[in-house]
């Protein structure tokens, strides 16, 4: 299971693309709504916690397709599902990997957008909890969603639409969280339960994806 | 007992079952749901704050209670598709998804038209509403991945994953009110207590939520019999049955 | 009778609108939705007639004992099916 997380991420630097287009993605849409709504700090420090919310669940969304589908392409996916260990490890495995490029970065480059969002250190700080919290939960379920639309050729759309649902109760917690630690509300109940939501997440979306590449493995 | 489940495993006692069931569906679902949304309409004393308004409550009510349960069918189905493999679940949610993004759709419009005299507003980002949304896009998805695979037995088994993975949606809808403090109203009916309205009131509403749920049942097995003629086409009987016109009553019995 | 006139039960103290919208949205949606599963039940049935027909026809004679068409099996009667139709 190390080896193919060490494997993945060695992919994953190689191919330096996947790694920066979802940053770059999430940088732009940050930048776009001072210039597209209005640059006042007044609304952005209101609604920033909103718009990096809202960044880093569309840039992992545009992230996911990676997760399975090159493997899929050129048959290593088969060889993985073919491995003695249970397949939903091996999935675990690969979700860590892509959360470790695309949401880990995300959360790192927070604070200094956060900053040009004129949000206060506070908020800052608990936006970056709940990134930290949140972007595992989304690359968990977006590996479901992932998994099920691999073997598909209008995936990508599909995709989207699969897993926007499920997104929506994490990003109305995350954003959450940080309006209540904004209004000088104890956030820990809040915390607790995105921490709540991961462990959820870590048990059953492996579960869920690993059916789901055995039945897209099936058709092709 | 066990009879019964093997029986399922096959089209066409299912089909002939259905169909005698259907009238009856059809008829005591039509009586039921009609008498209580005129009684509603008409005869239901008007309400302290809403006046008029709340009857809407007679059509918001059975369809948001039934979008939710036949989400509820459909997860369950799924369920049954991954682990017995039976056929029949998957006709049925291939039958009922576009059932329930309708009744979705119904009650997220009646909702909003009665939120504008009652709150104000056509639409607030509140959490029942929110999740209820998130249902029609649940709906709509399910709809969507069973028509991108092409292989049936596949899109079966997806489609039942992705409904058992929406199912966390139901409980928050469900307890979206409670949990949140939000503008819509607490549930009317509960199993253990009694209704916080008259009997004038809520009589006619449980009339129009059976009913509504029997005319259900006879949709779905009206659309699960087109969905069986479809896939069976190849057999003996559907091609007599579709000779003698594709009615939905078997003359034969279907034994 | 909750209203006193008809005209009273049509404006719905000033909510007829919202009311009578609401309603009026159900039925139709309601009635298309029956009458489209109707059309499809009817399109199926008169897209197999006419596949059956297409099939039948060259055929003729030949083929008339086995018109369930792959299946080679023969029908054993027994007490439980229905005995074979005459073609």
């Amino acid at each position: 299971m190390a080896a193919l997380i060490r494997r993945d991420l060695r992919l994953s630097i190689r191919q330096k693309q996947d790694l920066l287009n979802p940053l770059l993605f999430f940088v732009m849409v940050v930048a776009l709504f001072p210039l597209g709504v209005s640059p006042e700090a007044s609304f952005l420090s209101e609604a920033g916690a909103g718009i990096l919310w809202v960044g880093a669940l569309l840039a992992t969304m545009l992230s996911l397709d990676h997760l399975f589908r090159f493997d899929f392409e050129d048959g290593t996916l088969e060889q993985i599902a073919l491995q003695p260990q249970p397949l939903f490890l091996l999935v675990l495995a690969k979700t860590l990997a892509h959360w470790l490029v695309t949401g880990l970065p995300l959360v790192v480059l927070t604070p200094l957008l956060g900053m040009m969002l004129f949000l206060d250190g506070n908020s800052v700080a608990v936006l970056c909890l709940t990134l930290l919290i949140g972007t595992p939960v989304l690359s968990l379920i977006g590996s479901v969603g992932a998994a099920l639309t691999v073997g598909l050729r209008a995936g990508g759309v599909l995709l989207s639409l699969l897993v926007i649902p499920l997104y929506i109760p994490v990003l109305i917690f995350g954003t959450g969280t940080v309006m209540a630690a904004g209004s000088g509300a104890d956030v820990s109940g809040h915390l607790a339960l995105m921490a709540a939501m991961l462990v959820l997440a870590t048990m059953l979306a492996p579960l869920a994806a690993a059916a789901a590449l055995k039945i897209s493995l099936s058709t092709s | 007992m066990w009879q019964f489940f093997h029986k399922l495993g096959s089209p066409k006692w299912f089909y002939g079952i259905a169909g005698r069931f259907m009238p009856w569906l059809l008829a005591v679902g039509l009586l039921l749901s009609l008498a209580g949304i005129i009684w509603g309409l008409g005869f239901a004393p008007a309400e302290r704050y809403q006046a008029n308004s709340y009857r809407i409550i007679y059509i918001h009510v059975p369809t948001a209670f039934l979008a939710q349960s036949v989400y509820m069918m459909i997860a369950v189905a799924g369920v049954i598709t991954l682990v017995w493999k039976m056929k029949l679940a998957d006709v049925f949610v291939r039958a009922a998804a576009p059932v329930g993004v309708v009744l979705t759709l119904l009650a997220l419009f009646t909702g909003a038209v009665w939120g504008k005299p009652t709150w104000g507003a056509y639409w607030v980002w509140d959490a029942r509403l929110t999740s209820m949304l998130i249902l029609l896009f649940l709906y709509i998805g399910i709809i969507g991945l069973g028509f991108a695979y092409s292989d049936e037995k596949a899109a079966a088994k997806a489609v039942a994953v992705l409904s058992i993975v929406g199912v966390v949606n139901i409980p928050i809808i469900k307890y979206s009110v409670e949990w949140w403090n939000t503008l819509h109203q607490p549930a009317t009916f509960k199993l253990t207590e009694k209704p916080a309205m008259v009997p004038e009131m809520w009589v006619p509403l449980l009339m129009v939520v059976l009913g509504t749920y029997l005319l259900f049942g006879w949709i779905a097995f009206y659309r699960m019999q087109t969905e069986i003629l479809r896939r069976e086409h190849r057999t003996r009987w559907v091609r007599d049955l579709v000779q003698a016109g594709g009615q939905s009553q078997l003359k034969s019995g279907g034994a | 009778m909750a209203f006193e006139s008809f005209s009273d039960f049509i404006a719905m103290g000033d909510h007829g609108l919202y009311v009578w919208t609401c309603y009026g949205v159900f039925f139709l949606l309601c009635g298309l939705l029956a009458w489209m599963s109707v059309f499809e039940r009817r399109q199926v049935v008169r897209a197999q007639r006419f596949q059956q027909q297409f099939q039948s026809s060259p055929q003729g004679a030949a083929d008339s004992g086995n018109q369930a068409g792959e299946a080679s099996f023969q029908r054993i009667q027994t007490s439980h099916n229905e005995p074979a139709s005459k073609p």
